[in-house]
């Protein structure tokens, strides 16, 4: 390996207290030949050392696409970045060259995605996959990279780690599998970590063993956690922050306590309605009605308002807060808690 | 091309989260969604310039074959006289004479028939076969599965042309068209078997034949009905290219010597008698060569068209 | 690995059986009069035809026939012609020609074939994406036959840059004719492994890889041309039948001593001891090249291995 393939990755500009990840009103459009699909309109957060922040959301509502632009692995065509800023650790990453870009995936920034299975590739074994890390941005040899794989392979907990290293994807079982993802993730000890769905294929004993896991690795290293997922009882066990997104925006920030227990959205409170509880038993579920709006055509005003019960239209709006016309921003509420509302205060209860 | 535009913008709008990318509901294949497959089928078969192509030029071989006499412009392929040996075209006759002095254009016309007559032949034996042996071996399963897979395998290994070789040189079938449509079915129908096995085996498996079983349909029922409508899709398009590939082997078997015999006509026959005069007279091998040529890649291209338009993966 | 190859072979041995039955049934056991299959329409003696009866067993039940036969195969006897000679000897003398000329044909279909391929699924609806989509849907409609008597025409008669016919030019001789055999499954190999390659290329493992922060030459090489080579390879096992049927008229067309040529003259000379021993052979390579590519496809596919 030469010298320009060694990652040299360059002195972090991290100051203590400041977020390691800032996301400024990212923008992404899809252009397809057929039309434009607003896959990501204005979406803003910032994680720090240490936190978890889940980003809560149905499929459609731009959480991938908008994980995947900060990874910079997007098709570029038919995906282009039309806005915002994406800083880690105070470096802006849109104004990178591709190369270096390049260098801060891994050791800086790195991903897991939902399925493992087609997410490794099948005609190598898990020891060479993971060794990737060390040969591609270390440049150690390949030996030494088998032995740091093996050491990984133990820390994430997959036993019998020495025979296994030469396995095959398909020849461990889902949970393993997923392991080993977050295996080559944590390989580089990268500042954030982004879990694209990380549980949502496995069952629910090994979905709590990988949580599990995650907080582990996440406490020993103090990198930041980036969970996207759509279930809400995930995001209550392990997250200390959440973001919910509904048609290519945040909708409400605030820690997980205080957003679950006091939505401040009509989306949130709709998902918090719609989970089925023990204590309710013999009453009906409460869906939020209508369906997760086409990214191309997204409605006017407030994207939710179409299946709002809480919307105001025309004369029973306030001025300038018409759901139907005018876009809610994202503003404070009240401290700590950011809602894109309108009558976030009549959703609070305050 | 079409079919690769089509994919990228299925891919491009799974990434961006507008489609989930998956196929359509297994839903059972029958009545209304079976209607709805070949209707889509149809309209992206329109859009296909190779299916047009591929059907005009179908057409006009088609037609060559049952109304010889239009395209040969009246003239006989056995009228022939010496002294017009090897002459080549002209304003009158458009592919010039042979070595008898037959009209070339008559000879070359009245040899699609043959073809023709083959290479369906061939291929409705194949599709029988095919069809009988893929369908059992597929939903019995279990040792007649094995039984029935190990002699596919067999006839599997010998090669296609080889095969007919030895089976026309036996010459236990006769030299007839029909023999010869057997000898090319014989090692041909192998492929139709597989495609019907998988598709029966994929299916067999499926909610639906599972719903239709426990409300009491036989075997038959749920083999005929559920099943096999499933399978035709891609026997279908195999059929069509198979057309196609068999009427270039009758070609060359004959070349070779083992297909149709004189005083039968063919285009084999043609090229074969032609390939000693390629340098004098080079018109002779030329003509039926591209009549072939033009037919064979006419069923091709409609193959192509009919799989690209079937593909579930292409439909949204 | 080895009880994966040690299955393999075992499953070839009873259709290395079957299948040269199944030639012995063609030949012998259909209706109708052996003498003929072997013989055609020249006239015979008495004589010949009790010393043929008695040579081919054809007096024994069917089933002692056919384990003489197969003893006879084993111990390489494939029988004689009318002139006297071993087949095994005419096959001996002829099987170095073909054999160049299928070097050749499968050299020109995997190398150029797959570059070819590869180019052109990097840079989908590329311009060489869209050469390689139009030339092989029209390559592969060209009979054969038809594509060797239009080579030698204009590229040896009229262009003079190929010799027309024979191997008088050493290896040079083996170029058209080659290029000829290879040209169906050339465009054929090239579209598998561009549509292979391009499929690859936007599978769920390459986007992991990106986001490892692999360099992209690895990203390509690595982790998506032995993934797309796959299909590929087992097509080309498959292809080799075609490979073989086409050799004779390949061989018929530019005159090579091959034995493809062999099979050519046997059916006009009405020799059918010749026509069947050259095909069982071939038949019996056939079967071990298979087997050849099962183990290739299991070196490349370690989830086959396991199976």
């Amino acid at each position: 390996m030469t010298g320009a393939d060694i990652s040299s990755y360059p002195e972090s500009t991290a100051v203590a207290g400041a977020p390691v990840l800032e996301v400024d009103d990212l923008h992404v459009e899809f252009r397809t030949r057929e039309n434009v699909v607003n896959a990501v309109n204005g979406v803003s957060y910032t994680v720090n050392r240490g936190e978890t922040l889940a980003i809560l959301g149905e499929s459609g509502s731009g959480k991938s696409v908008s994980a995947q632009a900060i990874m910079g692995i997007l098709d570029t065509p038919p995906a282009v970045i039309t806005g915002g800023g994406l800083l880690f650790e105070g470096r802006d990453l849109l104004s990178m060259s591709d190369e270096e870009r390049r260098r801060v995936r891994g050791p800086g920034i790195s991903m897991i995605f939902q399925d493992a299975l087609s997410s490794l590739n099948p005609v190598y074994s898990v020891g060479f996959q993971i060794g990737e890390m060390f040969r591609a941005h270390r440049g150690v040899s390949r030996k030494e990279a088998k032995q740091r794989a093996v050491e990984l392979m133990d820390r994430v907990r997959i036993p019998a780690a020495a025979q296994r290293v030469n396995d095959y994807p398909h020849q461990f079982s889902g949970g393993m599998r997923q392991r080993v993802m977050i295996a080559m993730a944590i390989a580089l000890d990268p500042k954030i970590l982004i879990a694209d769905e990380p549980t949502t294929a496995l069952d629910v004993t090994v979905q709590a063993q990988v949580m599990d896991l995650l907080k582990d690795l996440q406490r020993e290293t103090g990198m930041g956690l980036v969970l996207i997922t759509h279930d809400l009882g995930v995001v209550n066990e392990v997250a200390d922050n959440v973001a919910v997104m509904y048609a290519g925006r945040i909708v409400e920030r605030g820690t997980v306590d205080d957003v679950f227990s006091n939505p401040g959205h009509p989306y949130t409170e709709g998902l918090m309605n719609s989970v089925p509880q023990v204590e309710a038993k013999g009453g009906r579920l409460q869906p939020i009605s209508g369906q997760p709006p086409n990214l191309a055509k997204i409605p006017s005003g407030c994207p939710f308002h179409p299946r709002c019960f809480r919307r105001r239209l025309g004369a029973d709006a306030l001025p300038g807060r018409d759901c139907a016309d005018d876009v809610p921003p994202l503003r404070l509420v009240v401290p700590g808690r950011e809602a894109a509302c309108h009558y976030s205060e009549e959703v609070l209860g305050v | 091309m079409t079919d690769q535009q089509q994919a990228d913008l299925r891919h491009d709008e799974v990434q961006a989260g507008t489609t989930t990318g998956l196929a359509a509901p297994s839903v059972d294949v029958t009545d209304a969604r079976q209607n709805s497959l070949w209707s889509d089928a149809w309209r992206e078969l329109k859009r296909n310039p190779l299916f047009w192509i591929g059907s005009v030029f179908g057409v006009v071989f088609l037609l060559m074959a049952m109304f010889p006499a239009v395209f040969a412009r009246g003239a006989d392929p056995r009228d022939c006289d010496l002294t017009n040996s090897k002459l080549p075209p002209s304003a009158e006759h458009w592919f010039g004479f042979d070595q008898q002095g037959c009209d070339y254009l008559a000879n070359v016309v009245y040899g699609a028939r043959n073809s023709l007559v083959i290479g369906v032949l061939a291929v409705l034996v194949v599709l029988v076969l095919g069809l009988f042996v893929g369908a059992v071996s597929g939903f019995f399963g279990g040792v007649t599965d094995s039984i029935l897979s190990r002699i596919t395998d067999i006839f599997y290994a010998v090669p296609f042309i080889l095969g007919a070789i030895v089976v026309l040189r036996s010459g236990t079938l006769g030299r007839g068209v029909v023999a010869v449509a057997i000898a090319l079915a014989a090692f041909g129908w192998m492929t139709a078997m597989r495609l019907v096995r998988s598709q029966v085996i994929a299916v067999k498996s499926s909610d639906y034949v599972a719903a239709a079983r426990a409300m009491g349909a036989s075997n038959r029922r749920i083999l005929v009905r559920h099943i096999l409508p499933n399978a035709v899709a891609p026997v279908l398009v195999y059929a069509t290219i198979t057309v196609g590939v068999l009427i270039a082997a009758e070609a060359t078997l004959t070349f070779l010597g083992v297909g149709l015999q004189r005083p039968a006509i063919s285009w084999g026959l043609q090229i074969d008698a032609g390939q000693s005069l390629l340098r004098t007279a080079p018109h002779l091998v030329l003509f039926p060569s591209i009549v072939l040529t033009v037919t064979v890649m006419a069923f091709i291209m409609l193959g192509d068209a009919l799989r690209d338009a079937l593909d579930p993966r292409q439909r949204s | 690995m080895g009880r994966y190859v040690a299955r393999r072979l075992l499953l070839a041995i009873p259709v290395l059986i079957g299948a040269s039955f199944l030639i012995f049934a063609m030949v012998y056991a259909l209706p109708g009069d052996p003498i003929r299959a072997l013989g055609g329409d020249r006239p015979l003696q008495p004589a010949v035809v009790a010393q043929l009866r008695d040579e081919y067993n054809l007096d024994d039940p069917l089933v002692v026939q056919y384990v003489k036969y197969l003893g006879d195969l084993v111990q390489g006897d494939l029988g004689t012609d009318f002139r006297g000679r071993e087949v095994s000897e005419t096959i001996a003398q002829r099987l170095p020609v073909t054999a160049k000329l299928t070097v050749v044909a499968i050299l020109f279909e995997t190398v150029i074939g797959i570059i070819a391929g590869v180019l052109a699924g990097i840079r989908r609806n590329g311009f060489l994406d869209n050469v390689v989509l139009i030339s092989s849907t029209l390559i592969v409609s060209i009979p054969i036959l038809v594509l060797a008597f239009v080579a030698q025409y204009v590229f040896g008669l009229k262009l003079g840059w190929f010799p027309i016919a024979g191997i008088g030019d050493g290896w040079y001789s083996y170029l058209l004719p080659g290029l000829v055999l290879a040209s169906a499954s050339l465009a054929y190999v090239a579209r598998l492994t561009r549509t292979s390659v391009a499929e690859n290329l936007r599978a769920d493992y390459v986007r992991t890889a990106r986001a490892k922060g692999l360099p992209n030459r690895n990203v390509v090489v690595r982790h998506t041309l032995r993934n797309s080579l796959i299909p590929v390879v087992t097509f080309i096992g498959a292809d080799i039948g075609n490979l073989m049927g086409g050799a004779i008229v390949t061989e018929s067309v530019f005159n090579l001593p091959g034995i493809g040529r062999a099979i050519f003259d046997s059916v006009r000379q009405q020799e059918g001891a010749v026509v069947v021993g050259i095909v069982t052979l071939m038949v019996f390579f056939f079967i071990f090249f298979n087997l050849v590519v099962d183990v290739l496809y299991a070196v490349l596919d370690p989830r086959i291995r396991y199976d």
